[in-house]
């Protein structure tokens, strides 16, 4: 009787260590993507708060003051308002492309930061095909734009859905032929092995020297892409009111609110990735080890390290972004497109040839 | 701003903890971050553009100018607001979601001001149209009354009970009529048909299937 007792004993208590095992398993599983949703979000509420300010500071202005010290509670306000917001669906508009299209924009953005890497092989999915993904995925969003645009019932929101549209569609293609010249100089369609490829020669190792053309050409792209002046054709308050969210009101509203800051900041973390050396510090820190003895230590160090290194230098496209729309006036459509079909493309695919000739060269 | 004065004699709120400080929580959301709509249609409204200069700036307190009803919470009626104005004002009023306030800025938007005498076509103050939340008087007024205004707004709000604006959610809204079109004959007899005479439309006859 008493050999039986601790048998049973046994088995609840392998079988709680099991259960235990799952439940960890699970949310081990869930954790990084909700400390990286996490850190987006306060990431878009720090971007929304660094645009009142900067554009306080150009304009000799003071800039949110009261809510919270220095104002930076103020993005929070601002969505838990439009959260607590009457939703309006026009009468005659398409009801469910109206309600999709808000969604579509911020979810396919949202996925596109599961291949960022933040510090040294700190990324949530090392896909090796992840700078491919984030350019496939920011092919969706125009998708939803011209949903809302067309399920507005409203001419002037129609215009803005189609801008919209048009302008992603023609700036796409220079983005592209970009990256393709990163990937041919790196052997490698992932961000990790991009990002490890700039840190071979330190800082004249990053694709910054080595592809200067398509540096600007990414940069002038990507500021098209997040639809900021002088590229602001879609929304364009002063022309068509407010373009494809002419319309929205509440968290509707609130998402295209949030979907164009999410949409900068990624297009900042992959200027940083691809042409910055990413996590890469040009000057080496190799004395800090003598402060530490456990290696545990350093590495968590360093890897406080590179995401601090990763956002400073987002943060300087960040405020480059916000500083362009209070300083340069917005460009009429025809001039948009001759821009991107006319000057970015021949320029971008010379790059390409460049790089493709001087990679033949090499080898 | 009658509404000031008494705010919590005809109001009552639950003695509990979460609903109140989700009110708090959703009266300092709305207070902090007010949204004008870009709406003015006289000289008033350029005493309210430059606050959005650096001299006064007002976003100091929150306040983006939205060129959208939708995206709008607040309308301050700058200017004067003519009869031919009133039906605009109203649907812009309309196509606001809730909650929603209004300024009524400036003497000609109160009472008709200098027109309120022998003017043929201004509308002797704005509350007859739409119900206002601060009156601030002046011809015009300054911008800083203008933020005084703001202010004393943001004190309505943060008194407000957030149980009160959901009884408004529920409406469906549709503001447009269909339009009786009579055809008549009429000969040079002297006597005309009655049919030819204008009759409003009642609720009852615009079918429902019109609008959805």
């Amino acid at each position: 009787m008493i050999i039986y007792l601790t048998e049973i004993q046994d088995i609840h208590f392998f079988f709680r260590l099991e259960s235990f095992k799952e439940i960890y398993g699970i949310i081990w599983v869930f954790a990084p993507i909700l400390i990286l949703i996490l850190g987006i979000t306060i990431s878009v509420l720090a971007i929304v708060w660094l645009e009142r300010e900067i554009s306080a500071g150009i304009q000799q202005r003071i800039g949110p003051e009261y809510t919270g010290p220095f104002g930076v509670l103020q993005a929070l306000a601002d969505g838990t308002k439009l959260l607590f917001k009457e939703n309006l669906i026009p009468s005659r508009g398409d009801i469910r492309l109206f309600s999709i299209g808000p969604s579509i924009s911020v979810i396919s953005i949202i996925i596109s930061y599961s291949v960022i890497p933040f510090g040294y092989n700190f990324v949530l999915s090392d896909l090796n095909i992840g700078v491919f993904l984030w350019i496939a995925i920011s092919s969706i969003a125009p998708i939803g734009l011209l949903m809302s645009g067309y399920g507005s019932n409203n001419k002037y929101s129609f215009l803005g859905g189609l801008r919209a549209a048009a302008q992603s569609i023609s700036y796409e293609i220079p983005l592209t032929l970009c990256v393709l010249s990163i990937s041919l100089l790196s052997n490698s369609l992932s961000t990790v092995d991009i990002v490890d490829a700039q840190s071979k020669y330190g800082f004249w190792g990053w694709n910054l020297w080595r592809q200067p053309m398509g540096f600007i050409v990414f940069l002038i792209s990507s500021l098209a892409e997040c639809e900021r002046l002088p590229f602001d054709l879609p929304e364009a308050e002063e022309e068509l009111v407010a373009g494809y969210q002419t319309e929205y009101s509440g968290i509707k509203f609130g998402l295209f609110y949030v979907a164009s800051y999410l949409n900068l900041f990624i297009s900042s973390l992959f200027v940083t990735v691809l042409y910055f050396g990413g996590s890469n510090i040009s000057i080496p820190y190799i004395f800090v080890s003598d402060f530490f003895e456990i290696n545990q230590t350093y590495g968590v160090f360093v890897t406080i390290i590179g995401i601090f290194i990763t956002l400073a230098k987002t943060y300087l496209f960040l405020f480059l972004s916000i500083a362009t729309r209070w300083t340069l006036p917005r460009l009429r459509i025809d001039q948009l497109l001759n821009l991107g079909w006319k000057f970015l493309l021949p320029i971008s695919l010379g790059n390409l040839l460049l790089t493709t000739s001087s990679q033949l060269f090499s080898l | 701003m009658n509404s000031i004065e008494f705010p919590l004699l005809d109001q009552t709120t639950k003695n509990s903890v979460i609903s109140t400080t989700l009110n708090d929580l959703s009266n300092w959301s709305r207070l902090s971050s007010l949204w004008p709509l870009l709406y003015g249609t006289s000289c008033c409204f350029i005493e309210f553009a430059s606050l959005i200069g650096s001299r006064f700036d007002f976003d100091r307190y929150g306040l983006v100018p939205r060129s959208s009803p939708r995206q709008a919470d607040l309308i301050l009626t700058a200017g004067t607001v003519t009869m031919k104005m009133a039906p605009s004002l109203v649907r812009l009023y309309e196509q606001m979601p809730e909650p929603k306030y209004v300024i009524a800025m400036g003497a000609c938007t109160i009472t008709g001001g200098m027109f309120s005498t022998d003017s043929y076509s201004t509308v002797r103050g704005v509350d007859k149209l739409i119900p206002v939340d601060v009156y601030l008087p002046g011809c015009p007024p300054k911008p800083e009354a203008i933020i005084d205004a703001i202010t004393k707004l943001r004190k309505k709000i943060s008194r407000e009970i957030y149980e009160n604006q959901m009884s408004s959610q529920r409406e469906n809204r549709c503001f447009t009529t269909n339009h009786k079109f009579h055809i008549g004959y009429s000969t040079h007899t002297g006597n005309y048909g009655q049919e030819l005479f204008y009759q409003l439309p009642s609720t009852s006859e615009i079918p429902s299937d019109t609008f959805f």
